[in-house]
């Protein structure tokens, strides 16, 4: 699916990602941990093509292409979905349409009809009921005004619309209370399939009782220190970073 | 929506740049006593319309160009335009088959098919339409139906002809022959424009247009409209406008006057596409627009909505003086900007009555080197016991080369008002734009979606076909701007 090789990133002259490695298949679920600062949501906008950063190392190749050389929009229609940790508001711009431009520009890239406005309510009304989304948030402005728990579950809402192959959560479970992240974390589930993957950041071992992670790793300045099974998300929680900090210490 | 929208409009040039072939009566150019009694002769004018003319003129020789706006621009030679240009018919024209040819090919690609409007003629949802070519209106459609209601809507020369009695009494009001360079200009010299007097108890039973279109060179279009509304009558009326595309810059100087009676309401929207001019600041028209409408009598309401995308140079304040008591005023604009656009736009908000009330909406847009500035004034005159008005001004930057302005003039002199005004400056964010792109959305779709939603407030008090030319505006104006 994703196969990321020596991946460095910068900003400006601060370089955050030093050389990240990761390999991702379909079917797979990965868990990517870490202390704040880290990298995570760095590794999450560069894979998605955020201009601020720099690419100076590496490469990442998606489904067989080259991911770094896609224009953002282009990364989007190949497939690849990304749930902002801060999810942007969009005034006057109803959910609904912004959806629908975003459906048909992935349809028409991938030559398919415009969906007939019919089949897209269709399909707002099932996924919606997947995430419980109150059919009033489908209609208003994209995240305007929304809590920060709906914020999060209208991303899963537009994953769940968009139908990626590869959907990276960052920080999804943050803002949202037990109940809405059970009814988050199942609609993740109930969109996993055998063709598609998911990367899930998270600071919490309380989210992978519920999507359960194939792999788990640890990401501690900018690079992946530390790899392992489920296991080591509890690990973590259990024993902090402190061990990992002291091991990988290494000048900024 | 959007969507189609954009994907119709992937041509980044004025769309309306064309000209048409025909054969055009004309004016010598220049500005003297004798053009005005030439233009007043062709129009087979009485007496008083004359004089009101040659008042308006030896005025205006007396008068400076105003220069207070913020806008530069090399002035107009009023020697230099040609003051009344109307295409020559073959004939006398009995009914509308008998319209020059080239002249119908104009419309239907404007977009606007007489035939199909013909057609359809007795369908109540139907526009009805007053198209202005160059200095004359050339033709007015659904005239009849609306007769059956007693609704007057004619070109202003007919008006001056056959409801001499109207145009006398309202002419002039709103929009004094002194009030302005512009409207002094204009009240000397304009040719035609558009006419309509709701009579009571009456409600429009479909919009009322005027397409305006500025076709030969060399000409300044100087058309006066007057809308009258009387006691529990109701209209809306929409005015769009296009020109060719030339090097040379064109003059476009109109007045509209909107009066309203008890209990009366006017809504008048305007979609504004004159020529901007080319990318590096060549050509396109000077808009110096003069609009005022009188809340004259108690309970009644004028709203001014407007989208204005084009002209090189705008210098605009849809304005309502609010005598009446309990009378209402509405401003919604949006205002873009591009290249090197220059606007200056705005409102003035003249509270007279008790209980007035005034809403103000402005959205500025400016991109590439454009400057775009929000001017207005609101006005509570001593004894208009509790007006209100609120003022919301919000300007969108595309880029650092252009420049947003707001200048809101607040003068109250009576204690019981109640006046706000907020106003907001933004940059179209970065991160909307890597948000909608994460989700599949290219950069010039995206900013198209997020103009449309700075802008969704003034949009919506749009009628539907309006609102859906105003949108494929907005993103063809903007297109190329951020990226
Ligand atoms: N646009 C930027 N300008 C300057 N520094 C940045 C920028 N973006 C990220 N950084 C820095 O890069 C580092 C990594 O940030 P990032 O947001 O990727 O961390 P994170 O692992 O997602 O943290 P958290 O767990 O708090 O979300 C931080 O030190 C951050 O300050
Ligand atoms: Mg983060």
């Amino acid at each position: 699916m994703i196969s990321i090789k020596n991946l460095h990133a910068s900003i400006g002259d601060k370089e955050i990602l030093r050389g990240i490695n990761l390999e991702v298949k379909a079917g797979e679920i990965h868990a990517i941990m870490g202390p704040n600062g880290s990298g995570k949501s760095t590794l999450s906008s560069v894979l998605a093509g955020r201009e601020d950063y720099d690419v100076t190392e590496g490469e990442v190749t998606f489904n067989g292409k080259n991911l770094l050389d896609l224009s953002t929009e282009d990364r989007a229609r190949e497939g690849l979905f990304l749930a902002f940790q801060y999810p942007i508001e969009i005034p006057g711009v109803s959910n609904i349409n912004f959806l629908r431009t975003a459906l048909n520009e992935i349809r028409a890239y991938h030559g398919q009809e415009e969906m007939a406005a019919k089949d897209f309510l269709a399909l707002v009304k099932e996924k919606s009921k997947l995430v419980e989304l109150d059919a009033k948030l489908a209609s208003r402005s994209v995240n305007e005004g929304f809590s920060g728990g709906e914020k999060k579950r209208n991303e899963i809402f537009q994953m769940a619309m968009l139908n990626p192959k590869l959907a990276i959560l960052d920080e999804t479970d943050s803002g949202l209370d037990i109940d809405a992240l059970r009814i988050v974390a199942t609609g993740v589930n109930k969109l996993k399939s055998k063709d598609n993957a998911t990367i899930v950041i998270t600071h919490y071992q309380r989210l992978l009782d519920y999507i359960v992670p194939d792999f788990v790793h640890i990401l501690y300045k900018g690079r992946i220190v530390k790899s392992g099974g489920k296991e080591l998300a509890l690990e973590m929680e259990a024993k902090g970073y402190d061990e990992i900090k002291k091991e990988f210490e290494i000048a900024d | 929506m959007a969507n189609e929208i954009l994907e119709e409009h992937i041509n980044k040039d004025y769309e309306w740049g064309f000209t048409t072939n025909i054969d055009a009566d004309e004016a010598p150019k220049g500005l003297n006593e004798d053009i005005i009694k030439f233009i007043s002769a062709k129009k087979n004018e009485p007496e008083w319309m004359l004089e009101f003319r040659l008042k308006a003129f030896r005025n205006w020789q007396n008068m400076v160009e105003p220069e207070w706006a913020h806008v530069s621009y090399t002035k107009p030679n009023f020697q230099d335009i040609i003051y009344y240009s109307a295409p020559k018919p073959k004939k006398e024209l009995a009914s509308l088959d008998e319209v020059d040819p080239e002249l119908l090919k104009t419309f239907e690609k404007l977009g606007i098919s007489l035939e199909e409007q013909k057609r359809l003629s007795g369908v109540q949802s139907n526009i009805a339409v007053d198209v202005v070519f160059d200095s004359v209106s050339v033709k007015t459609t659904f005239k009849e139906t609306l007769a059956e209601k007693g609704i007057i809507f004619c070109s202003f020369s007919e008006a001056v002809q056959d409801h001499p009695e109207l145009v006398k009494k309202y002419m002039g009001m709103a929009v004094p022959p002194t009030d302005n360079f512009y409207a002094a200009l204009n009240s000397a010299v304009f040719t035609d424009g558009s006419f309509c007097y709701i009579p009571k108890g009456v409600r429009s039973p479909m919009e009322l247009s005027t397409y305006f279109r500025i076709n030969a060179s060399g000409t300044g279009q100087f058309e006066r409209t007057l809308i009258i509304a009387d006691e529990d009558a109701y209209v809306s009326y929409l005015e769009g406008c296009t020109a060719p595309q030339r090097d040379e810059n064109q003059l476009h100087a109109a007045v509209v006057e909107i009066i309203t009676h008890k209990n009366a309401e006017v809504k008048y929207s305007t979609v504004q596409n004159w020529y901007p001019g080319d990318k590096d600041g060549k050509g396109g028209i000077f808009n110096f627009v003069t609009k005022r409408g009188i809340c004259l009598e108690d309970n009644s309401k004028i709203s001014w909505t407007q989208v204005e995308t084009g002209s090189a140079v705008t210098w605009k304040y849809p304005s309502v003086i609010l005598k009446g008591n309990n009378s209402v005023g509405e401003f919604y604009s949006v205002a873009v900007t591009n290249n090197y656009q220059q606007a200056d736009t705005g409102t003035k908000m003249i509270h007279i009555g008790k209980n007035t009330r005034s809403t103000i909406i402005s959205k500025g847009i400016s991109a590439g080197f454009s400057n775009n500035s929000y001017r207005g004034l609101v006005q509570i005159k001593k004894g208009a016991s509790n007006a209100r008005n609120f003022s919301q001004c919000d300007s969108l930057l595309m880029g650092d080369k252009c420049g947003a302005h707001t200048f809101p003039y607040i003068e109250i002199k009576d204690k019981s008002a109640v006046v706000e005004h907020e106003a907001t400056t933004s940059k179209i964010g970065e991160d909307q734009l890597f948000y909608c792109k994460q989700r599949g959305i290219d950069n010039e779709k995206a900013i198209g979606l997020i103009v449309n939603g700075y802008c969704k407030e003034v949009l919506n008090k749009l009628p539907m076909e309006f609102a859906v030319e105003a949108q494929k505006l907005l993103a063809i104006s903007l297109e190329g701007s951020v990226g």
